[in-house]
């Protein structure tokens, strides 16, 4: 069995009286596409900004790569391997694609701030470096005919590209995608698919959000559904589609 | 018309000064929605920083030229820390605080910081020490002397320089990023304390050199110095378009011409009623038409467009 990258562990949050999530506890290994889903409400993008250091938990915790993931702040998560897109994309609207990009560069570049106004060679050596590989990104993604267009001015499907581009900018472990088939028609959706198997296939672990479940259970390795805050169930797409707590949840008990 | 055109100078030379100082308002403003009613008083500092350091340099008998440069530095870095000092103490506790919260603290930081600087250099006015050769140019009937060329130049190159650093560099990446979201920012990995701490100190390293122009230029100094400067250049930066940086540079030029050509003619325009000392009023009517008719300034956007 492959190497546990991610362990959530009890995972608790409260808002007021609303029990987003409900001592949520799973696990995603190395290398999978792990789904999340659930009816709308359910917690999963509560979960995703948990994990991500957006919130913090009320109880319970993670555990990434064998270490705990202390989330003080969010630039830390990004620090430890985690990305993530957005359920309502959003982007430096006014900053062009390719900025938007080299933004994601951050974490993973040294050059400081004395760098940067010294303009040493170093610095100008690996601003280079990120620019390029920033174009690469573009490219992975198919829009590097839109990398001097500012952000808001690009297609939707397009932004949502880019918002995968930014995450990949960033070198995650884990890639936490939430609902990257939105409003996307059915080609679309078919060519994220692609892509989205593409980062797989090249090294990165991703956790997906999404309301298509044709696309989850096609895509995914593993799905796990909440409901109500709480886990229902976690297993391999055949049998969790089966499940009649599932179909209760989807549909009304 | 020699009138017109000696006051465009004039006006230019005060307008590089507020324009300076208006980038600090703006570079905080645009990054955390904060007006830092402070940084004047971090002017202020700068010049009487450098009145110390350099004064009592030179009455020790070191060359000018090698005073005024310790002057300078010691101004720069003193300002630089007491900007990283201010976000720090002040005002990063009240981060997630109600928005008017934090504009009480600057207010309130701004009378600590004039006592502070009342209590070390006296109640008095201080002389600036000349730093700069006294020539003065003649040039089709306008004069000008080389103060007032090097306010102008150095201001000039001073912007280039920031516009280089926020356009072209990775913090001015990540400063830009943070301004648009920095919720966003933090998640792709920019560390936001470190991008605001940068915002903080830059300003307050312009602070400090437009607080020696201002010495050089009136060659004198005073505790309270900051309180009409900072009003004047935070004018300048709404006028731009608070925010903005190019703004903040046309603000502060525009309002510097306003004013250099309003004192020039307020004589003539109301039959000597009023005096060139009235120029004040100049500010503060742009400050109030602009509010009324186009509050987000020259280059300001929609308010809509920040979360």
């Amino acid at each position: 069995m492959a190497e546990l990258l991610l362990q959530a562990n009890n995972v608790a949050k409260h808002f007021g009286g609303v029990k987003a999530l409900r001592d949520v506890s799973l696990s995603i290994r190395q290398g999978e596409i792990y789904g999340l889903i659930g009816p709308n409400g359910a917690g999963k993008t509560t979960f995703f900004n948990c994990l991500t250091g957006l919130y913090i938990p009320d109880g319970g915790g993670f555990v990434f790569n064998g270490k705990p993931l202390l989330a003080d702040a969010p630039h830390q998560a990004a620090e430890r391997g985690i990305a993530r897109t957005f359920q309502n994309i959003r982007l430096f609207a006014n900053m062009t694609a390719l900025e938007n990009v080299m933004v994601g560069r951050h974490v993973r570049t040294n050059a400081g701030v004395l760098g940067a106004m010294l303009q040493s060679k170093a610095t100008r050596a690996e601003e280079a470096a990120i620019r390029q590989r920033a174009m690469d990104l573009l490219h992975y993604v198919r829009i590097e005919s839109r990398a001097d267009d500012l952000a808001k001015n690009l297609s939707y499907g397009d932004q949502r590209r880019l918002e995968i581009a930014r995450a990949l900018a960033t070198e995650p472990k884990l890639l936490c995608l939430d609902e990257p088939a939105a409003g996307m028609n059915h080609t679309e959706t078919e060519e994220l698919r692609e892509l989205i198997d593409g980062i797989r296939q090249d090294g990165t672990t991703i956790l997906l959000i999404e309301h298509d479940v044709k696309l989850v259970m096609g895509l995914c390795d593993r799905v796990a559904v909440l409901d109500y805050g709480a886990l229902v169930i976690e297993d391999v797409p055949a049998v969790v589609q089966k499940d009649q707590r599932v179909i209760e949840a989807y549909l009304g008990a | 018309m020699d009138i017109f055109f000696q006051q465009i100078i004039n006006g230019l030379v005060q307008g590089s000064i507020y324009a300076l100082v208006a980038l600090g308002y703006t570079m905080v403003y645009g990054i955390m929605g904060l007006i830092n009613f402070a940084h004047g008083e971090v002017v202020m500092i700068g010049t009487l920083v450098t009145i110390t350091v350099a004064g009592s340099l030179i009455k020790a008998g070191m060359p000018v030229i090698l005073a005024g440069m310790a002057g300078l530095t010691a101004s720069v870095l003193v300002c630089m820390a007491l900007g990283w000092g201010l976000e720090r103490i002040a005002y990063r506790p009240l981060r997630n605080a109600p928005r008017l919260t934090p504009l009480i603290t600057a207010i309130g930081m701004s009378i600590v910081l004039q006592n502070v600087a009342m209590i070390i250099w006296g109640r008095n006015y201080l002389t600036f020490p000349p730093l700069l050769p006294k020539v003065a140019f003649e040039f089709g009937g306008v004069n000008f002397t080389l103060v007032q060329v090097i306010i102008v130049v150095v201001s000039a190159l001073t912007m280039g320089g920031l516009l280089f650093l926020v356009y072209r560099t990775k913090l001015g990446m990540a400063m830009r990023a943070t301004a648009q979201n920095p919720a966003v920012a933090s998640l792709m990995g920019v560390n936001i304390n470190r991008v605001i701490a940068a915002a903080f100190i830059i300003g307050s390293a312009l602070g400090a050199l437009a607080g020696i122009m201002v010495g050089s230029y009136y060659e004198i100094a005073h505790y309270q110095m900051g309180f009409m400067l900072g009003l004047k250049a935070f004018t300048a930066a709404v006028l731009g378009g608070i925010g903005n940086l190019a703004g903040a540079m046309l603000g502060g030029v525009l309002l510097g011409l306003i004013e250099a050509l309003g004192a020039g003619y307020i004589g003539d325009l109301t039959g000597g009623f009023l005096g060139s000392h009235y120029q004040d009023i100049f500010a503060f009517i742009v400050l109030i038409v602009v509010l009324m008719f186009k509050p987000s300034g020259l280059f300001g956007e929609k308010t809509g467009d920040r979360a």
